[in-house]
């Protein structure tokens, strides 16, 4: 396994460094002028002066080396500078946003805390409701409790968040007034009311994306369990005496977790695409909001950046999901 | 000794059915038989006869619904249990009443080492600690001829081969020194010197442990080796039962005489076909109403499909369900 591990983690390399190169040159391709919002009353000799103290004077050939090295060295020396007040970076130039021309990395730390919440959140209430569901609705297949959940999941599959997510404003935050309809970045939880108000500005996003998650993972739990009550293993364990939650819980549930894990394993990144427009509409500014600003404004150090933090997420999850089928299924051996 | 007169299992009257869209299906009719202590009873028939329906019914080993057990009762250590609480039932199962399957490939659970799923019962009814069960979960793989029990207790199921599986299946069935172990076509996934080995591995298990055995095959060849009794079974129906020798020798049924000539044999003149049983076994539907071997029984009789054939006393042990077995009958159809 460990040697597996290793190699996974040697080859992800060469995939990254493609993933890297193929963004930049989409970037570099795709029409769009960095200057395009500043004033019209800047004359064009000096935005041209601008364009080239970002940079964009280079060919892409000096460009996304230099940016390979800054991501790849020179962000991580800052970075474990400001953890042991070491001086490895030693004033090297960061990645700079575009647009606000402060490094893109404190943007994004800054952002972060706010998806990870939000969305990090709605993934785990997500799976937490999903699995029971799944489980019940296999076990007492056709009852009552099975078709409820399959026409709850049906329209977390079928409602797009964009959709749901205003419905939900409509009714709580205009009609009700129980829930706020922005999401206050600035809230700091000091005392069990501001821990109240800030449980009440995440329900709405997090339902908004647990209703999905919720729809995908129950389907793949209960198909997998129904998959494996009909084996002869069931009826083997129910011949030596078990009782019914030995059987379900145990032999049948840890065989129909195998496919479930690598489903939530890599549900992780869809999650986070899923975000950006779920951020957009609760005014959440976490890493979606910030994407989609960098996007308009043609930032493109910015953009550049999350999107390949998104794809190493994506890299990972899938070596993580295939360390756990590894895990869980002991048929399967990688050395 | 044991006692060799006290049945340990009695069976009376045992009807079960499947609700199906087709309608009702009744796979074991009226069926009866007992079981003594330290005997060998083999069940035959062909597939779809009701053999393994008749034994998981035992047990409440079906899916309920779609199964639904009518009638009948199961007399086992002074209970009847098909009236017993879940509570009761699932100390039977495994406990005293161990039960091998017929595919060992996939009996066992795949994500469990194998000593685990032969410590489960161990623990559960007998009360071990996880160590005693250990100890007697290594005991057990020498006893069905496991050699290195004490690595293999951890190996997964896909680490044996189907034979050794099927050894591993049957050390889980005894786990618990049952009274009675329920074998339903135990070799019929495995090849013949496989079979061979755990046919003899259970004549030896059954001579030093001393439980009684159902065997349920559609092989009469293995009957005639292993068996005490034979049960024959048609159309959800025991058509006859008698002792080994004696079935073999003198049966009764126009089926078992049927069944009989389609064994090939090595000796004697060399046959130019293999005999075959023309035409299908039924799907009853419905409660029977008739015999249901007579659309393809050559000595058929005009009474045959009025009403079912009663279970005909005709030898020491030894009875059929023909109206053959009937001189009244016989007389009136002549």
């Amino acid at each position: 396994m460990l040697t597996f591990t290793i190699r996974r983690l040697l080859l992800s390399i060469p995939t990254l460094l493609f993933i890297a190169f193929v963004i930049f040159m989409l970037l570099e391709l795709a029409p769009g002028d960095p200057m395009a919002q500043m004033p019209l009353t800047i004359p064009p000799e000096v935005k041209e002066k601008m364009r080239l103290a970002l940079g964009l004077g280079e060919p892409w050939w000096v460009r996304f080396p230099l940016w390979l090295k800054q991501f790849f060295i020179v962000e991580p020396q800052y970075w474990i500078d400001g953890i042991f007040g070491t001086n490895f970076a030693d004033g090297a130039q960061r990645i700079i946003s575009f647009q606000s021309r402060s490094p893109v990395f404190e943007t994004i730390a800054q952002r972060m805390p706010q998806t990870l919440w939000v969305v990090g959140m709605s993934y785990v209430v997500g799976v937490l409701i999903a699995l029971p569901i799944g489980i019940i609705s296999a076990y007492k297949q056709y009852s009552v409790f099975d078709q409820t959940g399959t026409f709850v999941s049906m329209i977390g599959f079928s409602v797009p968040p964009f959709f749901s997510g205003v419905l939900l404003i409509v009714i709580f935050s205009v009609q009700l007034k129980w829930l706020p309809s922005i999401y206050d970045t600035t809230h700091q939880v000091t005392s069990w009311d501001t821990f109240l108000f800030q449980l009440k500005q995440m329900i709405m996003p997090v339902m908004v994306l647990a209703l999905q998650t919720t729809a995908q993972v129950s389907r793949y739990m209960r198909a997998s369990m129904l998959d494996n009550l009909g084996q002869d293993y069931v009826r083997t364990a129910r011949a030596k005496g078990m009782t019914e939650s030995v059987v379900v819980m145990k032999h049948v549930l840890r065989n129909s977790m195998i496919p479930v894990v690598t489903v939530i394993a890599l549900g992780i990144p869809a999650i986070f695409g899923g975000a950006i427009i779920t951020e957009q509409i609760f005014k959440v500014n976490g890493l979606g909001q910030l994407l989609i600003i960098a996007l308009q404004g043609n930032d493109i150090p910015m953009v550049m950046t999350i999107t390949f933090l998104l794809a190493v997420l994506i890299v990972m999850m899938n070596l993580i999901a295939d360390i756990l089928y590894g895990i869980l299924d002991p048929r399967i051996r990688y050395d | 000794m044991l006692d060799r007169a006290l049945p340990v299992l009695d069976v009376q009257g045992l009807k079960t059915v499947f609700k199906t869209r087709g309608g009702e299906v009744h796979a074991v009719n009226n069926v009866s038989f007992d079981l003594k202590a330290g005997e060998l009873l083999g069940v035959v028939g062909e597939s779809g006869s009701g053999k393994s329906v008749t034994m998981m019914s035992l047990l409440g080993l079906l899916p309920m619904p779609p199964a639904e057990i009518r009638a009948g009762s199961v007399m086992f250590d002074g209970e009847d249990l098909l009236n017993v609480s879940q509570e009761k039932l699932r100390s039977v199962r495994g406990g005293k009443i161990g039960f091998v399957f017929q595919d060992p490939m996939t009996s066992l659970n795949p994500v469990f080492p194998v000593g685990y799923q032969i410590a489960e019962p161990l623990r559960k009814h007998m009360g071990m600690s996880k160590k005693d069960a250990a100890i007697r979960a290594k005991e057990l793989l020498e006893l069905v001829g496991i050699p290195d029990a004490d690595q293999r207790l951890l190996d997964y199921p896909h680490q044996f081969s189907g034979g050794m599986r099927q050894r591993v299946m049957i050390a889980i069935a005894l786990a618990c020194d049952p009274q009675v172990l329920i074998a339903d076509e135990p070799t019929t996934a495995l090849d013949v010197t496989i079979q061979a080995q755990i046919l003899e591995l259970m004549k030896e298990l059954r001579d030093k442990l001393g439980m009684a055995v159902i065997w349920i095959t559609h092989d009469l060849g293995v009957i005639a080796g292993i068996a005490d009794r034979v049960m024959v079974m048609y159309g959800g129906q025991v058509v006859e039962h008698a002792p080994v020798q004696e079935l073999f020798t003198n049966p009764q049924h126009p089926y078992t005489s049927a069944l009989l000539k389609t064994i090939p044999s090595i000796s004697g003149e060399r046959a130019a076909r293999l005999t075959v049983i023309e035409g299908q076994p039924p799907l009853v539907v419905g409660p029977p109403t008739a015999c249901p071997f007579r659309d393809r029984c050559a000595k058929a009789m005009p009474v045959c499909a009025l009403k079912v054939p009663p279970r005909y006393e005709i030898g020491e042990g030894h009875d059929t369900a023909c109206f053959l077995a009937d001189p009244l009958e016989v007389a009136n159809a002549g």
